[in-house]
């Protein structure tokens, strides 16, 4: 297990099942031949012969160097790809949500799934460590939920949502909404084959958020700045904030927003309307 | 971030690509690892040695070449180092920059017996 932010995939439970094997990766395979293996051969040296380095000094180890060329995170993003080809092919808008904890995700799409009223199909991924409580209370709306524990893990990865969807069985012309293990930092990294990154940036948290958790923010398209009805109880300067995400991402999207009061919540809602008009429109082009 | 993630993608893209070619040891892994790829060194470090036990990685020494982040300046009109995704243009000021490079994560070889 990781010390630094717990990871580690041994855990990790798709509705209470544990995730099935992921498979070998394929790729060329270069070789080129180490820069000490250049040595000049004694007189007396036996030629022991042509290792697969060509380093044929006796004295030497018959080291060479493979050369692989390949992204860490290549595994993920092939399975990412998978998944928005999916979603491609099938006309279905998913966004990945991702915040701190405690932001107030969950109570959003609780809140979102009843205001939309049933317009779109959709359903729900939930990602945490521990618990069935988020999808339980996704449950309670009515709209179908699976919760992924991720164990030790901190993020949700391609891998797991990709069996996550087969188990949940996506209507075309949908709406996923993937709700990240809270974590600002993790989830950044690791594309789900997802249209869009929803950062939700509570109130209560700091203006500096952006700044210190860039990535996060880098990777967003659209910032809800969530809880806006405490604005006038916290000394919280909202345009700071906003001010913030533009100079990490100057091309961030912002809405104002607060699930208690309703507050942006239309604005919130159409920008998912327009998605998920897209995906449907993009796929009956690809048709 | 998620170092030990990292680690075990590292391992299995080496162990992977070294069971493919038969071989049975690997002495070091090369990684460019970009400034701007928010992946802490060190961390990266403990979790290698640790994810590589028992397997044909154990004891590998890990090599990290970094990488300086690199931005595009619209204003200026020429591409900036920075150091960090919040930085302005060290010349104008600016924020409207679009980062170039300094963000990969990348095996790029390993050195086998």
């Amino acid at each position: 297990m990781c010390t630094t932010c717990g990871c580690g995939t041994g855990q990790t439970l798709i509705g209470g099942y544990a995730l099935k094997q992921r498979k070998a990766s394929g790729g060329q395979v270069q070789y080129r031949v180490p820069e000490h293996s250049a040595h000049a051969h004694g007189q007396d040296s036996i030629d022991f012969g042509s290792g697969p380095a060509g380093a044929h000094a006796p004295d030497l180890t018959q080291t060479r160097m493979v050369k692989i060329e390949r992204d860490i995170l290549s595994k993920n993003d092939g399975y990412a790809k998978e998944n928005r080809d999916h979603f491609a092919a099938h006309g279905i808008f998913a966004l990945n949500l991702v915040s701190s904890p405690g932001s107030g995700k969950t109570t959003l799409l609780v809140k979102s799934i009843s205001a939309l009223n049933g317009s779109v199909p959709l359903v729900v991924i939930e990602g945490d460590q521990q618990t069935d409580n988020d999808a339980a209370r996704i449950r309670a709306t009515g709209a179908p939920a699976l919760q992924i524990n991720t164990g030790k893990g901190c993020h949700l990865d391609a891998h797991m949502v990709g069996q996550a969807m087969q188990q949940l069985g996506l209507q075309d012309d949908s709406l996923l909404l993937i709700e990240n293990v809270g974590n600002l930092v993790c989830p950044a990294s690791f594309d789900l084959g997802e249209a869009h990154k929803v950062a939700i940036l509570s109130v209560t948290e700091g203006e500096d958020k952006p700044f210190k958790y860039p990535d996060m923010f880098r990777a967003s398209d659209l910032m809800l700045l969530n809880k806006c009805d405490l604005l006038p109880y916290l000394e919280f300067d909202a345009d700071l904030a906003v001010e913030n995400a533009r100079k990490v991402n100057p091309n961030i999207q912002v809405i104002r927003i607060s699930a208690t009061s309703g507050e942006g919540m239309n604005e919130w809602l159409e920008w998912i309307r327009v998605g998920c008009e897209k995906a449907v429109k993009e796929k009956a082009c690809d048709e | 971030m998620h170092e030990m993630s990292l680690a075990e993608g590292i391992v299995q893209l080496v162990e992977d690509a070294a069971h493919a070619d038969g071989c049975t040891r690997v002495k070091a892994v090369w990684l460019e690892i970009g400034q701007l790829a928010a992946v802490e060194k060190e961390a990266l470090r403990f979790c290698f040695d640790a994810v590589t036990r028992d397997g044909i990685v154990e004891g590998a020494r890990l090599e990290i070449v970094e990488t300086a982040g690199q931005a595009w300046c619209s204003k200026c009109e020429c591409n900036v180092v920075v150091t960090a995704l919040y930085e302005a243009c060290p010349i104008c000021g600016n924020y409207q920059i679009q980062v170039t490079g300094g963000n990969e994560m990348r095996v790029k070889e390993f050195e086998v017996e």
